[in-house]
């Protein structure tokens, strides 16, 4: 069951199917919905990080009588599901984090709506027992993988290097803010907006009002503005407080985010911590990691767990190890929870991996690629959970690319004598689809669909956000059914209409889901067996194609133990990154970037590109302008005027290159594209501007004042 | 009641109701005259609600109603006439300039206004979208796609 090159599609840079209502203005987003009769909905939310709620009073001067006021007792079960149950839709009486929703408003008005929200007064008994550093709060998971002697290893080594790497709390600032439009229809909710993961929304909010029937909570996706795991679980509790107050209100509601209040209250990337040791002979042999990786996971469990597994499994770089210990530790703490961020916990264990690979080639006095290189995982080598690596990695081959796009040798012999200028690489390792036995639990569905016309709808929950899900999923259908590619239509999600094939994140959709849409549409074609899909259709009625996922032969993984193949398949990479430091501010320039990855088939090149240059563009940031500043846990500067993402004057030139490596398992051979881009710019401009100073760093984002201070 | 008021919204003489003060921004889109410009920030930053008033690219969210009284607006809904797209628009879809879309309506106005007048921006394409964030693209196929619609134009 397979279709070989040369291919009609697949590799084919297709144009983006949705990409004449992106330019025109006609996609609608969930902001651009007009709906009569619809009221305004709002959130009053905490000003303390920790304690009891004593008194809320509504001042005078506003008519309260016209308003729809939503509390927790409103909700029949007041929670927003996820992983655990311990996070609150509304608090009911303790405050566990700043900004935490309290009670919600509405009224036609917006004006007035802000106005009464100003005459609202909460009266607290402040806790002072709030945390807000790693480590001060209770423990909210830990992970430990073993293999090997680790402390035999470590005296068999002529060189021990130890660092502690720090990683800071980034915000997404997609440029569409998070929301949400809602009404009912007798006992049945219909919710649109802006969210990656149409089946998480449906389950939170078919929990949180205690439905019994699937069917009485339909959960559309309007055009969203990417997202990056921005809106992977936060929208839940948007959409459960839409409905609430639409429910009371028995209209129609939009809860609208501003930009000050997205950025104050919803997920973040998971600010990092990561002790580190390393044991190598003096000619530059890795022997022994030990790995000590803490993250803080915010005031509720929400996706930290994941988030710290993918955290440690990626810790250990692409290296071979004799024996390593790696240890993950997610703290509570009274910080508005931090939530999945693209990499989802990768970029900071392979951050503080690839910096301290610079830094122990610098002090052996070695090459930082020679001695990566002596290290490299090939194929059928061991990971540190026991996975033997089936694929080979191809990593000189990449790394011989990148050096060559980069034209590293002469460009590092010429910045070398000059102060202030550096050049960093780093090599990196990411994981295709969900962590572990995660693809096996999700069970993910996908269908396509004969229709009279002749054409054949894909039905999938992989959401759209500007990655390309819209334009890949008919490229590989028409590939196997022989089709124009104008002939596969991609049906917007909303769950009353597709199969659940599972959250938009990890990875994992063109890779995973495309395997699902290429089984699918080989079933559709076995069921035509050559007969025109018009005729087909016209005798038979709808017929679907389907699949549902099988893990791959040979994949496995043990909860239990923690221990097995944590992903079927790795996509793999090389960063480079040259540097400039203003000698008066300090301020990093990054001036050049690199980057060569294999994901396996590159199924639309300029997708994929555009996604990789993308995502390095929030690497760089994320290592030099993106400070998130914390005051008692949360973000306070929360506007686009002083949390900096990089501008068209300072993202630099990006180059990109592909070196393809098939995945027998991913559709088309594809792996994952998605995160990977995130793994690498973080330690490459590390490592170029500690070149560039002439002393290893061990932070980001790297800040001017503090180099200035130091 | 006050006044409506009165200006010319992509070539059409149109009257908006809103508040005097209200930014354009939330004018031209609560009155459904432009759902396309959109809102980023609300503060002059991001430049999603990117329009050209009297020729000049504005952040629509900074400029209130009654500044426009009487001016030409184009926003990105005038680009596409009688369903021909206009050559940057041909050029965003060709090139992979836009990805979510949001930034996409913004960006396209600045680039006609970088196109109209390269002059403004002696640094060229980089510079004259300085004022646009895009979160997605890493701005490389944006910058492509504005200079393959000025190769075109060139052609021509
Ligand atoms: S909305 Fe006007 S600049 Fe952001
Ligand atoms: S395309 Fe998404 S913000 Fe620019």
């Amino acid at each position: 069951m397979s279709i070989a090159p040369p291919y009609r599609y697949i590799g084919q840079s297709i144009l983006r199917r949705e990409g004449r209502e992106k330019v025109t203005g006609a996609s609608r987003y969930v902001d651009d919905n007009v709906i009569p009769d619809c009221l305004h909905g709002k959130t009053i939310r905490s000003t303390i990080a920790k304690g009891r709620i004593v008194d809320i009073s509504f001042g005078e001067g506003i008519p309260w009588d016209e308003f729809i006021i939503a509390t927790a007792k409103d909700l029949p079960r007041n929670v927003v599901v996820l992983i655990e149950q311990d996070q609150p839709a509304l608090v009911e009486e303790f405050v566990q984090h700043k900004h935490e929703p309290i009670l919600l408003l509405a009224h036609k008005d917006a004006g007035l709506l802000e106005d009464a929200a100003r005459a609202i007064t909460i009266t607290y008994e402040e806790d002072k027992s709030a945390a807000f550093e790693i480590g001060e709060g209770s423990l909210q998971k830990e992970y430990l993988i073993e293999e090997g002697d680790i402390e035999k290893t470590f005296a068999e080594c002529d060189v021990v290097f130890e660092e502690v790497y720090r990683t800071g709390a980034q915000e997404h600032v997609y440029i569409e803010p998070n929301g949400f439009v809602g009404w009912w229809d007798g006992d049945n909710i219909h919710l649109r907006g802006s969210h990656q993961c149409p089946y998480y929304v449906h389950k939170a909010v078919k929990t949180a009002f205690g439905l019994k029937d699937d069917r009485q909570v339909d959960i559309l996706q309007e055009t969203t503005g990417g997202a990056f795991g921005g809106k992977e679980d936060f929208p839940s509790t948007v959409a459960i407080h839409t409905a609430l107050l639409a429910r009371k209100a028995g209209r129609p509601v939009r809860m609208i985010y501003d930009r000050a209040e997205d950025m104050a209250c919803s997920t973040k990337r998971h600010p990092s911590e990561t002790r580190l040791r390393i044991g190598c002979t003096k000619d530059g042999k890795l022997k022994a990691l030990d790995c000590d990786f803490r993250i803080d996971g915010g005031a509720y469990i929400t996706l930290s767990p994941v988030v710290l597994s993918r955290g440690i499994l990626h810790g250990s770089g692409p290296y071979k190890w004799e024996a390593a210990r790696l240890v993950g530790k997610s703290y509570a703490t009274n910080s508005p929870p931090y939530g999945a961020f693209r990499g989802f916990g990768a970029p900071q264990s392979l951050f503080a991996i690839e910096s301290a690979m610079s830094a122990l080639a610098e002090k052996l006095g070695m090459c930082p690629v020679e001695f990566r290189r002596k290290n490299f995982l090939k194929k059928g080598d061991v990971l540190p959970t026991g996975q033997a690596l089936e694929g080979d990695p191809m990593l000189d081959a990449i790394v011989d690319k990148g050096l060559q796009m980069a034209d590293y040798w002469n460009r590092a012999k010429k910045i070398a004598p000059i102060p202030n200028r550096g050049i960093g690489l780093s090599v990196f390792l990411h994981g295709t689809g969900f962590t572990g036995s995660g693809e096996v639990y999700l069970a993910s569905r996908v269908a396509l669909a004969t229709r009279g016309d002749g054409k054949v709808e894909v039905r999938v929950s992989s959401t759209e956000m500007g990655q390309g899900t819209e334009t890949i999923f008919p490229q590989i259908a028409a590939e196997v059914l022989g089709l124009e590619v104008d002939d596969v239509l991609f049906v917007k999600p909303q769950t009353s209409k597709v199969p659940n094939s599972g959250p938009t994140v990890a990875s994992r959709t063109c890779s995973v889901v495309g395997r699902l849409v290429e089984r699918a549409a080989h079933d559709l074609k076995g069921k035509l067996n050559g007969t025109p899909i018009a005729d087909y259709h016209a005798t038979h009625g709808e017929t679907l194609g389907e699949a549902k996922y099988q893990a791959p032969p040979g994949l496995y993984w043990d909860d239990e133990k923690y221990r097995g193949s944590a992903y079927g398949a790795y996509s793999w990479g090389i960063n480079i990154a040259e540097v400039t430091i203003d000698p008066v501010t300090m301020h990093p320039t990054v001036e050049n970037f690199w980057g060569v990855y294999d994901i396996g088939t590159v199924i639309n090149p300029t997708l994929a590109k555009g996604q990789v240059e993308g995502g390095i563009a929030q690497g760089i940031g994320w290592a030099t302008c993106e400070n998130v500043v914390l005051e008692e846990g949360a973000m306070i500067n929360t506007h686009m005027t002083n949390y900096i993402i990089p501008t068209t004057m300072d993202a630099p030139p990006i180059m990109v290159d592909f070196i393809e490596n098939p995945y027998e398992y991913g559709g088309f051979g594809s792996k994952g594209v998605g995160e990977i881009p995130m793994d690498g710019p973080g330690p490459a401009v590390l490592n170029a501007v500690s070149m560039a100073l002439r002393r290893p760093l061990n932070k980001i984002p790297i800040i001017a004042e503090e180099l200035l201070d130091d | 009641m006050t006044e409506p008021i009165r200006l010319k919204l992509n070539g059409k003489e149109v009257d908006l109701h809103s508040h005097p003060m209200t930014p354009l921004l939330h004018a031209l889109r609560n009155e459904e005259l432009s759902p396309g410009t959109k809102y980023g920030c609300g503060e002059g930053e991001c430049g999603a609600c990117t329009v050209l008033l009297n020729g000049d690219a504005v952040m629509s969210c900074m400029v209130p109603l009654c500044q426009a009284e009487g001016a030409e607006v184009e926003t990105v809904e005038g680009l596409c006439i009688d369903g021909e797209l206009h050559p940057l628009q041909e050029a965003f879809i060709c090139e992979g300039g836009a990805q979510c879309g949001i930034c996409t309506p913004g960006m396209l106005m600045s680039a006609l206004y970088f196109l109209r007048q390269p002059e403004k921006a002696p640094g060229g394409v980089r510079e004259a979208l300085e004022g646009n964030l895009c979160r997605c693209t890493g701005y490389t196929r944006i910058y492509q796609s504005v200079e393959r619609a000025i190769g075109e134009a060139a052609g021509k």
